[in-house]
């Protein structure tokens, strides 16, 4: 089950105590500005694993 | 005009999509007189045009001016678009693939039809699509609200250019159907890259860096407060308002018409890995808020009138006008007015499918498909004419309340639609009687807040949780639901009623 890779989308977009810091920036962006950007690749990459696994299985066609 | 260049370029854009919009109904060509043609473009739209056609509906011209907005007035709060659109993907992925699986085999066109298949059951039908209805009017009324703004920082005077532009809405509506908002959100999302793309590059160059526009911001804005003793204080807030938006998201009748147009379950799972390419640029945007206080528009002369009017809705216009040469601000205004453009006719026309299929044939004359389609289309004109004379005549706010009352409603709808895809445990009076309570709970809490506020401070054992009042009372229809599901199975099984098979989710 594969899927329950995108569980982890839910928990790092989710984790409001964990992101909510100014420190450490990046580029002059406070850490919850950048890492909540930083995790929409990472997220999507997450559904693309999933999609790909899925799709070479032949699952929900 | 007050600023010649910016407008007629702004026209020009305007008037290409326009032509755009009539031409459409010849591309990839089907019998408009069905509706499926019509109003859901022949189910053959690829993994390019669906991903162009969702990301038109996600974000709007409403989206640009309000994310924004709200980050410039309230501060880090409005950062939770991006929680919400990241975490709205994978419900994508999971949920949507199954619903359009079943619509195609039985020839559903909208969500309500589905739950009416599944329940055998026309009432609940009708229930999920009137709140479908009611969700997206005031929704179509802020994307004309997004509009005016835009028209009213170019200096073009009253409601007049507003009435030409969704007169002419309405019309290609009519002719083309679907495949008009396909073709221009084409050309509306490539003008929002060049804008954002623009604005992140030209516009802290001008302010110093991006550390400089952060530097500006009053910490108490920067990030979320910290919870007081006892609390879960904005933590939840944000967090609930983020996961409550997602569930909605999929729900409101103009998304399931897009993702329904796609061409198989493939693509929209495709869609789930490529349409975070926008919520990456949706933060972008939001941060222009940020880039409007640092820049000190709100307190240049020549905005004031602007910002009276407006209120913080203005920050993004202002900046674009303040940052910009004109002709780019015309590049700029032409997006978002065309990002008005896009949402609304998909809205027209999911209302239209819903109307007809839910309401008009089953509880009116039975019908054939050409005069449903008839119908369909008329109704679309309603939609519009009726927004339109929403925000002429009803202040502005009015809009803005009724739309945070339109996502309480439209997430009441998630049991019914989404939990009928993975179990045919309950049954449909159930959660009908569910689907009631949360609609009345969401609303009477949101009128507790005075209409104004999206978040309710909830106790729950000894712990004060603040969340977003639809995730919270929907919370509620579902327990409602399944309480109720078993004395009712049990007395009266509806499930002779279900018109599907269990091998169709599979």
């Amino acid at each position: 089950m594969i899927r329950w890779l995108l569980a982890a989308v839910f928990v790092l977009a989710l984790a409001v105590p964990f992101f909510n810091q100014a420190e450490p920036s990046l580029w002059g962006f406070p850490f919850f500005y950048w890492y909540q950007m930083i995790i929409v690749p990472v997220c999507a990459l997450l559904t693309y694993v999933v999609f790909v696994v899925e799709d070479n299985k032949g699952d929900g066609k | 005009m007050t600023y010649p260049v910016a407008t007629i370029i702004f026209l020009a854009l305007i008037g290409f999509v326009i032509l755009l919009g009539f031409s459409a109904a010849r591309w990839k060509a089907g019998d408009m007189n069905h509706i499926e043609e019509w109003g859901l473009g022949g189910r053959r739209f690829g993994t390019l045009i669906s991903w162009f056609l969702i990301g038109g509906d996600i974000y709007t011209a409403y989206t640009f001016i309000a994310i924004p907005a709200l980050m410039f007035g309230a501060g880090a709060i409005g950062f939770f678009a991006l929680p919400y659109t990241i975490v709205c993907y994978p419900i994508l992925y999971i949920v949507f693939p199954k619903l359009w699986r079943v619509a195609h085999k039985y020839g559903y066109i909208t969500g309500p039809e589905f739950v009416r298949g599944r329940y055998g059951n026309k009432y609940l039908g009708l229930a999920i699509g009137i709140t479908g209805i009611f969700a997206t009017m005031p929704y179509i009324a802020l994307q004309l609200i997004g509009m005016q703004t835009v028209i009213g920082a170019l200096g073009m005077p009253g409601h007049l250019p507003l009435i030409i532009a969704f007169g002419v809405l309405a019309a290609f509506t009519y002719t083309s159907g679907l495949r008009a908002p396909a073709m221009i959100a084409i050309v509306k999302d490539l003008l929002i890259y060049v804008t954002v793309i623009a604005a992140i590059i030209v516009i802290p160059h001008e302010l110093g860096g991006f550390g400089a526009i952060f530097a500006k911001i009053p910490p108490a804005k920067l990030l979320l407060a910290t919870p007081p003793a006892g609390s879960t204080g904005l933590y939840t807030g944000y967090a609930t308002l983020a996961l409550g938006s997602a569930m909605a998201l999929f729900l409101y009748p103009h998304s399931t018409t897009a993702i329904l147009s796609a061409s198989g379950p493939r693509v929209i799972r495709r869609n789930a890995v490529f349409l975070p390419a926008y919520s990456f640029l949706l933060g972008l945007l939001a941060l222009m808020g940020f880039m409007a206080v640092a820049s000190g528009v709100s307190s240049m002369p020549q905005f004031a009138a602007g910002f009276k009017q407006y209120g913080p809705s203005f920050a993004v216009p202002a900046l674009v006008l303040n940052s910009f040469p004109a002709w780019f601000a015309g590049v700029a205004f032409a997006a978002i007015a065309i990002g008005a453009l896009v949402p609304a006719a998909i809205m027209a026309i999911a209302s239209a499918n819903i109307f007809t299929r839910d309401i008009y044939t089953q509880f009116g004359t039975s019908s054939r498909p050409h005069t449903d389609t008839r119908v369909a289309k008329l109704f679309s004109i309603f939609m519009v004419v009726g927004a339109l004379v929403f925000i002429m005549v009803i202040p502005n706010t009015y809009a803005v309340q009724l739309q945070l009352l339109g996502g309480m409603w439209i997430i009441q709808t998630f049991p019914a639609i989404v939990f009928s895809l993975f179990t045919r445990f309950f049954n449909g009076w159930a959660l009908l009687v569910g689907w009631a309570i949360g609609i009345v709970s969401a609303t009477w809490l949101v009128a507790l807040n005075h209409f104004a506020g999206a978040i309710w401070a909830f106790h729950v054992f000894g712990i004060t949780v603040p969340s977003y009042i639809a995730l919270a009372t929907v919370l509620v229809n579902s327990g409602v639901a399944a309480v109720l599901s078993l004395p009712l199975n049990a007395m009266a099984s509806d499930r002779a009623g279900d018109e599907t098979l269990a091998a169709d989710y599979n």
